[in-house]
This record gives C-alpha cells, structure tokens and sequence, in this order.
C-alpha cells in the first residue's frame, strides 16, 4: 500500500494563511462584543429553560449579586455583594446607578430599558429581594432574572 | 503579514465576549411605600393561585405541600379552570381579533418567597411557572393557527394569543420569617 521511492514531499505552500487568518480575524470581530466590566464577584447562573434572549445591549444595565471572587475573597470577605459597573456597590447605590443609566441612553428608547440581574445560583433571596426593591423604587421595572438555557426534559 | 493578522487575532480572542444574555424576563409592580395605607386587595380570592416557597426550599401551592415537578399542570389547569368549578378564576368571554371569542380567564399567579429561599429554587419555581403560560400559549395557538407554536407566530397573532391568555405572575412583597437571619 505505501508509495516507495524517495521522493520530497514540497513543502506546502502557506501564501494564503494571511488569507485564512483575516478570515477568521474579521468573524471574531462580528460575531462577538468586547468585554465591558471585570467580573469581581463569582457568577454561577442557575439553569432555566423558558429563556427569553435580551436584545439591544445598549438598553441593558448589570447587576451582578454573588460572593467576591477568590482573588478578592481576602480582604472583601465572602458574603455576597452587589457589583455595579466596577465596583463593589451597597444596595442604596443602585438607585444612583439606574439614574446614571437612564442618563447615558435617549429618552425615546428609556421605556424598553432592562436590568438584567446577574446572580450566583447558591445565593439566598433577601439580598436579592432587596435589590428587587431598590430597582422597584427607582421605577426600573424591566427585569430579567439571567439564566443558562437549558433543554426542556424530553426534547 | 500572518504574524499581524494572528496577532489581531489573538486580540480580539481575549478582549471580546460572545455569550448572548438570556433570561426569564419580568415586570416588578410599581413601588408602593410601606407607610401609605395599604390598599384592599381588589382581587378576588379566587383567581389567586398563591404559590410561596419557604426558608428550607419547600414548596407550598394554596397552602399545601407540592413538588416543583407538579407545578405546571397545576398552573395550567387554574389557569384554564376547564370544569368551570367555583374555587377556580372566573372567565368572561372576550372578542379577540384572530381568534373570535374566548373566555378570558383572570387567574394570577401569585409568588412570595422566604429572605432564606435559595435562588436556585427560586429560579426554578419561576421557570415551571413561565413555562406552564408558555405550553398554554403554544396549545391555543396550536388549536387556532395551524399547528404553529407561539414562537412561530407573526405580530399580530401573537398579540391575540397574548390576550386570550395573559402572562400574569406577580412578585409579592417579601416575607421574613426567619428573623433577619440570612
């Protein structure tokens, strides 16, 4: 079966790998977003399977609830926090931080502004039911609870 | 002329995200200060379906023990109340364009929650809930739109299916029984 003789296979020709790698370079650069915030608390999102997309990032604000990452855990400690934007925030910031946001987009798009909350799975519902209601008192009341998708049983 | 492009390559590989956010979505009732007199609740007793989960994740619907798994047909069957029984939402029958008459019911489906409910189980009840308004929007417009499911559907006809069935689930004010306890 094998082909005898001593020939030299040539070397293959890589002229076109510019070619193949802009490709791939100019997919990359549709098909994803850059990344806005650093994450400091540690996000493991439970699972749901009735998810609904969120479109238009620039109409969704971020609420991340969960325990500081391991890198932070030593000198936050490791009960959950609240982070907006870059910061660790208290519960009473978050109205600051929804009228900031309300700021940045205009005002014909304001109503179809979301919060999307981002919570730790293993997280206990009061800091999350005070969150609710602080979102409730700066009248911020498009929420989205985010999740993983998950297939429905039997599918 | 490779070593560039890889290197831009690398670049956007690091710096940029592709995860797509998804979510149960939902609307909070407006916010009503605890100081103000609370006002009587005008919905009839009835047509709420009081589904609470307590500090140790157990489940409780109108008061009695049940199980996650069971939640969907629960919802479902006091959502379309098909014996018509007494204890169960009232309907009225509505014109709806698209789909002729149907009898609206006004059931809500009413979630409280512990401070100590974990998130977890939170989500899940929330997900069993949406997804027994969702099976029941896809049978409808299976029934009135050719076999289509509700996703599949145009504008217009979701908007009918949206009103012959409502998404009612309302988020209660908070209960605290464990004592301030986290």
């Amino acid at each position: 079966m094998k082909k005898k003789g001593g020939k030299t296979v040539p070397a293959i020709s890589t002229s076109s790998l510019p070619d193949v790698i802009f490709m791939l370079l100019f997919f990359f650069m549709t098909t994803t977003v850059m990344r806005e915030t650093e994450l400091k608390v540690q996000v493991q999102l439970p699972e749901a399977t009735e998810v609904q997309k969120l479109e238009k990032k620039s109409l969704v604000s971020y609420i991340y609830i969960g325990p500081p990452t391991r890198a932070l855990a030593a000198k936050w400690g490791d009960s959950p926090r609240i982070q907006l934007n870059d910061t660790f925030k208290t519960k009473e910031e978050i109205l600051d931080f929804i009228a900031a946001e309300r700021d940045k987009v205009s005002e014909a798009d304001r109503p179809y502004m979301t919060v999307n909350i981002k919570a730790h799975k293993d997280m206990r519902m009061g800091l999350i039911t005070d969150v609710k209601q602080e979102l409730r008192k700066a009248n911020a009341l498009k929420i989205s609870y985010a999740a993983q998708k998950a297939l429905r049983r039997g599918e | 002329m490779a070593d560039i492009a890889f290197l831009l390559l690398i670049f956007y590989l690091v710096s940029t995200t592709m995860n797509v956010d998804s979510g149960l979505q939902r609307m909070l009732p407006p916010y009503i200060d605890p100081s103000e007199k609370q006002q009587t609740n005008k919905v009839n007793k009835r047509n709420t379906l009081l589904v609470f989960v307590d500090a140790h994740d157990r489940l409780m619907v109108q008061s009695k023990l049940a199980q996650v798994e069971e939640l969907n047909s629960i919802v479902k069957e006091f959502i379309l109340n098909p014996q018509n029984r007494d204890d169960m939402p009232e309907k009225t029958v509505e014109k709806i364009d698209l789909i002729g008459e149907y009898p609206v019911g006004k059931g809500l489906v009413s979630l409280q929650n512990d401070r100590a409910t974990s998130y977890d189980m939170y989500m899940r009840v929330q997900n069993e809930l949406v997804r027994a308004f969702n099976e029941l929007r896809d049978e409808l417009s299976a029934d009135k739109f050719m076999g289509k499911k509700f996703e599949e559907l145009g504008e217009a006809e979701k908007k009918a299916i949206q009103k012959a069935i409502p998404l009612r689930i309302s988020e209660a004010e908070p209960r605290d029984m464990t004592g301030g306890k986290k």
